[in-house]
């Protein structure tokens, strides 16, 4: 029994464990290198991730509390692997900061509460890994210590996350109030449209648009972008956003399924709302980071409109299409990444002639911007065709006319950059800069998952075989 | 034909010759970079003749020709009853595409060796030519619209790198840009085209898609069943695949970026905006043919007369422009809108009467040949003379005597005059939409005749007008690198058109009668040669005309006798007519109503979206007041009005 309990949370168990390791290095050792921690730390990573392909069954703990199966373990199985590249890529910026340990302590915290999040099978459970990866996704957003702009995004993003998660828990009461219960399973039989139940409904919806930067509960998102450090931006757009979208698509198929006619019309409006102002504000920005929040905002709505698919294919295709993206939108902000770590220079203006003194790192940035802009034969290609083949399902051919349309808007802004890049020059462009070995190696998966992700089809076959539909 | 999978190396050896080119072309490779580009592409050739002898012989031993896929790879099921493959295949038109894409880009590869030599880059041009031949290739063998489409935005990205290839040139970075978005918007048509295809129809793949929205099946029904906006949704799809291929193959309203894409090097016009990439779209609308005719008849009339309007307008536009490269784009326009108005003339022919599509890919063919001719030698002339302009030029015929030759050759293939290759296919062309559409034959009559005289004016322009310059201190005419393929091209314009091609290309593979043409032809070639005369009358002497180029016309001097007073009538036709309030006016639609939409849509876009700056004022408190404002929007929206 023991065994089966520990198998079946063996991911949430090793994370945990690395947080303990670290915390007794923290309280026991003396000192201690920071490039073992770090390899260390990314050693580990890889073990869980490589565990995290042992086949799993469908297991129910803790009384309903979590719950797991193979969809929920390759979920976490994606989001471990977008930490490990991160991880992989800061290590040049760790490298030089004080503070390693902490910011390991914070980072896997907020990936435990994403594990925990995603395997709930209550309101209560749900709430408590969200609130788990907030508070320590705060705290990471001000750790350029000695950068005010730092300090000012963590408490601009602790702020609107109070905000949103006050608005959440009431969202929550009220859904007990009408239901009687917390439980997903039970929530979902006692639903039946009422007014009262649809204005709880949406204040939980907005406590997941909020997370996921939806239009309009994205204020938050370019200036935390914006101020935090690069990697803790990354992980912001990529993880934290990846999973709420797992678990707000699994809560809307199966919790709210009673609801489905009332949610559609409400996430084709905000996946509308998003994409459009996503893309808007992107088209005039001058900072890279900015660029890259105002673009992951419009690829929310795109995954929304997967999202209004409603079917098998709708699931399979955002599930898809988060790691696709996981690739592409880490390949950009590793870029961006580096360059800042080393130069400082994050404007867009800054990036002139880069191809001249980078030919790697720019070859790694136009494929990743052209996989984000959707260009074949690029993965991004593909999530984004298969987002909207799942939303044709419904027959709401403006809603993807506009999507589509909205792809090729964003062309413009990430043509800007790629531009800038090859197509420009400047006086002083950026020198020649070392690439650490593990940096590379995140690279090297980034272009490799971007490229090899949409060629190989069994990717998406195996995804859409542990699909769930409305 | 068994044992066909070294098909798959026609387009994988460009593909080759690109990974070897991009990763050493620039440093270690950088001087045989053009010997590799063209080996490469010389095996592809070659598979791609051998596959086109095998493919043709077997139709002839079968009587008729049949679909051969000899690749296919299930690649991923997207969902229950839609699998995505990828697939080759053969049949009388893609085969036809091979050779033709192949053939021409060997000769571009061939040119380029002398026209691009000493550029520092020039291992990354052979790199991109190497990708932009595979993309071709791969888009015309597809078997899958998925596919299909795949290898459509690839060609748009390996243009966008070509005609940006002189990135320190501000106008060739906007105008590759300019080609990008453009072609990318229309895109946005075709896959939308290709989402409600396919999802209706339940495949991807075009023998199936086609077999089963053509018959009785669910499929269909569903499919016509559905509307939006009154119009069925199986029109929708079709008129936006259309789409698609309009902004691929530079088609009114949306042939903009054509014009400003001649930035890119001389030889790469040749291959993308002439013979290869340009006729993709009247290529798509081809392959799916089948569903065009079967669908509401009204949606090939939009092609009709889409493709009408266009051939008209471009060649109108010609007329008044003064920039070689732009001439011989607009031309491409106009020879493209022959090639679709051809596919639009089924429905009112009948339904045996499929002679368009035929005329269609015929016309393509030997336009291949001709127009590649006309830009190469554009490439001469602009080597020679550093410009671009035709007023610097002029009396170039003794300085270039092959060129001159070479360029009369594709002048009069264009031109329609018998019996080069223009002729043939342009006289099917004009059949067809004889029987099919009065109006469009008299248009398509008319720009012929105007076809004639921009070509000639060109041609006049450039090889007479001005005394024939000093043959004495010349350095050769052109290295022999560039002078082979405009002799091989040149062979190609003259005989192209005596391939019995509505023998073997028909939509339904069957073997095509073969329409005479016979008496038909005489009024178009009388009227193409009444534009070459008039081309003749003012091109050739409006500067101080020596009285040797007189005597070499001829019985035009016997016209020039009455100089003035004809001068006066013509020049009123042309200079106040023609150009005043035709071409002027349609040039300055082009320039301001069409081009000025899509300023005017940037723009707008630019200010509304600094409007919108302001509500990102940095106030976290704005921000929770913007917050509980969507909440509190999106209860009543959904509370109070919509249950």
């Amino acid at each position: 029994m023991w065994a089966g309990f520990i198998f079946s949370l063996r991911q949430e168990l090793i994370v945990t464990g690395i947080i303990f390791l670290l915390l007794f290095i923290k309280v026991g050792a003396t000192e201690y290198k920071t490039a073992v921690i770090l390899n260390l730390v990314n050693g580990l990573l890889l073990a869980n991730f490589i565990l995290g392909f042992i086949g799993c069954q469908d297991s129910i703990l803790f009384s309903g509390m979590f719950h797991t199966n193979k969809l929920l373990v390759l979920e976490k199985n994606i989001l471990n692997l977008g930490t490990l590249i991160i991880s992989l890529q800061a290590y040049d910026w760790l490298k030089g900061h004080r503070q390693v340990l902490e910011f390991y302590l914070l980072l896997l915290a907020t990936l435990v509460g994403f594990f925990f999040m995603i395997s709930a099978g209550n309101l209560l459970m749900f709430y408590l890994g969200l609130e788990l990866s907030t508070i320590p996704l705060a705290a990471l957003s001000s750790f350029d210590l000695e950068k005010r702009q730092s300090s000012e995004a963590a408490m601009k993003f602790i702020m609107s996350s109070a905000f949103s998660s006050a608005l959440l828990l009431f969202g929550i009461s009220l859904l007990y109030g009408a239901t009687g219960t917390l439980d997903f399973d039970t929530i979902g039989q006692r639903l039946d449209g009422s007014a009262f139940q649809l204005f709880a409904f949406i204040l939980l919806l907005s406590g997941f648009a909020f997370k996921i930067s939806v239009v309009p509960f994205h204020l938050w998102t370019a200036d935390v972008y914006e101020g935090s450090p690069v990697t803790v931006s990354a992980y912001l757009s990529v993880i934290s956003k990846g999973a709420v979208f797992f678990v707000f698509i699994q809560v809307l198929y199966t919790v709210f399924k009673p609801l489905a006619a009332n949610w559609y019309r409400i996430l084709v409006l905000l996946s509308i709302l998003t994409m459009v102002t996503g893309n808007l504000f992107a088209l005039r920005q001058d900072k890279l980071k900015r660029l890259l929040a105002f673009s992951s905002i419009a690829q929310s709505g795109f995954i929304l409109a997967g999202i209004t698919g409603s079917s098998r294919t709708g699931d399979a295709s955002v599930i898809y299409f988060i790691l696709v993206y996981i690739f592409s939108n880490l390949g950009a902000f590793g870029v961006v990444s580096l360059i800042s770590a080393q130069t400082g220079k994050e404007g867009i203006d800054d990036y002139k002639g880069l191809y001249a003194t980078n030919p790697l790192l720019s070859w790694v940035m136009a494929i990743s911007l052209f996989s984000l802009a959707g260009i074949p034969p690029t993965a991004g290609f593909f999530g984004k065709f298969f987002l909207l083949m799942a939303g044709v399902g419904k027959g709401n051919y403006v809603f993807i006319g506009i999507a589509a349309l909205n792809m090729v808007i964003s062309l413009y802004y990430y043509l800007r950059v790629i531009k800038a890049i090859f197509m420009e020059s400047q006086p002083e462009p950026i020198g020649k800069l070392t690439i650490p070995f593990l940096p590379n190696l995140a690279f090297l998966i980034c272009v490799a998952g971007i490229i090899m992700t949409g060629l190989m089809g069994w990717v998406y076959d195996y995804i859409y075989s542990l699909s769930i539909g409305l | 034909m068994p044992n066909d999978a070294y098909i798959a190396l026609i387009p994988l050896l460009p593909l080759a010759a690109f990974v070897v080119l991009g990763l050493f072309g620039r440093k270690s490779l950088l001087r045989l970079s053009g010997i590799i580009g063209t080996g490469a592409v010389l095996i592809s050739t070659g598979l791609s003749l051998w596959t086109a002898y095998r493919y043709f012989a077997a139709c002839l031993s079968d009587g008729a020709c049949r679909l051969i896929t000899p690749l296919k790879v299930t690649w991923l099921t997207f969902s229950p009853g839609l699998s995505i493959d990828l697939s080759v295949i053969l049949d009388p038109i893609s085969v036809m595409m091979i050779v033709v894409v192949s053939f021409v880009s060997l000769m571009v590869h061939v040119f380029s060796l002398g026209y691009m030599k000493g550029e520092t880059r020039f291992g990354t041009y052979y790199a991109f030519l190497g990708l932009f031949t595979f993309s071709m290739l791969g888009l015309v063998l597809s078997g899958n619209i998925f596919e299909i489409y795949i290898f459509w935005e690839l060609v748009g990205c390996s243009s966008f790198l070509l005609i940006g290839y002189y990135f320190d040139r501000p106008s060739a970075v906007a105008a590759a840009k300019k080609a990008f978005i453009v072609t990318r918007f229309a895109d946005l048509g075709f896959l939308v085209g290709i989402l409600i295809l396919s999802f209706h129809a339940e495949t991807l793949d075009f023998h199936t898609l086609i077999q089963r929205l053509t018959g009785p099946s669910p499929q269909l029904a569903s499919i016509t069943r559905a509307s939006f906006l009154g119009i069925s949704l199986l029109s929708w799809g079709l008129v936006l695949v259309f789409i698609g291929g309009a902004g691929k193959s530079a088609l009114f309203p949306l042939h903009i970026w054509l014009p400003d894409a001649m930035e890119g090097p001389t030889p790469v016009s040749a291959l993308i905006h002439a013979a290869t990439m340009v006729v993709a779209g009247v290529y798509l609308v081809a392959r799916l043919y089948p569903v065009y005719m079967f669908a509401d008849p009204a949606v090939l009339r939009v092609v009709l007369y889409v493709g009408a309007f266009s051939a008209l307008f471009a060649a109108i536009v010609a007329c008044v422009q003064t920039d070689i490269k732009r001439v011989l784009a607009y031309s491409t326009m106009s020879q493209i809108g022959y090639m679709m108005f051809a596919l639009g003339t089924f429905q009112a022919a009948g339904e045996e009467n499929t002679l368009g599509y035929t005329a269609s890919m015929f016309h393509l063919f030997t336009h291949a040949f001709f127009k590649a001719l006309l830009f190469l030698c554009a490439g001469v002339i602009i080597h020679r003379v550093h410009s671009n302009e035709m007023k610097d030029m002029g009396g170039l015929r003794k300085l270039l005597p092959l060129t001159h030759g070479c360029f009369l050759i594709a002048c009069l293939a264009i031109a329609g005059i018998p019996p080069f290759s223009g002729f043939f296919s342009k006289e099917e062309i004009l059949l067809a939409a004889f029987h099919a559409n009065k109006f469009v034959f008299a248009v398509g009559l008319f720009t012929s005749g105007l076809t004639a005289f921009y070509m000639f004016r060109l041609y006049f322009s450039v090889f007479w007008r001005r005394q024939s310059q000093d043959v004495g201190s010349h350095h050769g005419e052109a290295p022999l690198t560039m002078k082979i393929p405009l002799v091989i091209l040149a062979a190609g314009a003259i005989f192209a058109g005596f391939v019995p091609f509505s023998r073997w290309v028909t939509y339904d593979g069957a073997p095509g009668k073969g329409q005479g043409i016979g008496g038909f032809a005489i009024a178009p070639v009388m009227l193409a040669l009444l534009g070459m005369l008039l081309a003749g009358f003012f091109y050739q002497k409006e500067s101080a005309r020596p009285a040797k180029a007189a005597a070499a016309l001829g019985g035009l001097y016997k016209f020039a006798y009455h100089k003035f007073y004809i001068d006066e009538v013509y020049s009123f036709i042309t200079k106040k007519i023609i150009f005043n309030f035709i071409g002027r006016p349609a040039a300055w639609i082009d320039r301001n109503i069409v081009d000025g939409f899509m300023n005017l849509l940037a723009g707008v876009t630019a200010r509304i979206s600094a409007r919108i700056k302001g509500f990102q004022s940095g106030r976290v408190q704005d921000y929770a007041l913007y917050f509980f404002a969507g909440v509190a929007a999106l209860a009543v929206l959904f509370i109070y009005i919509y249950t």
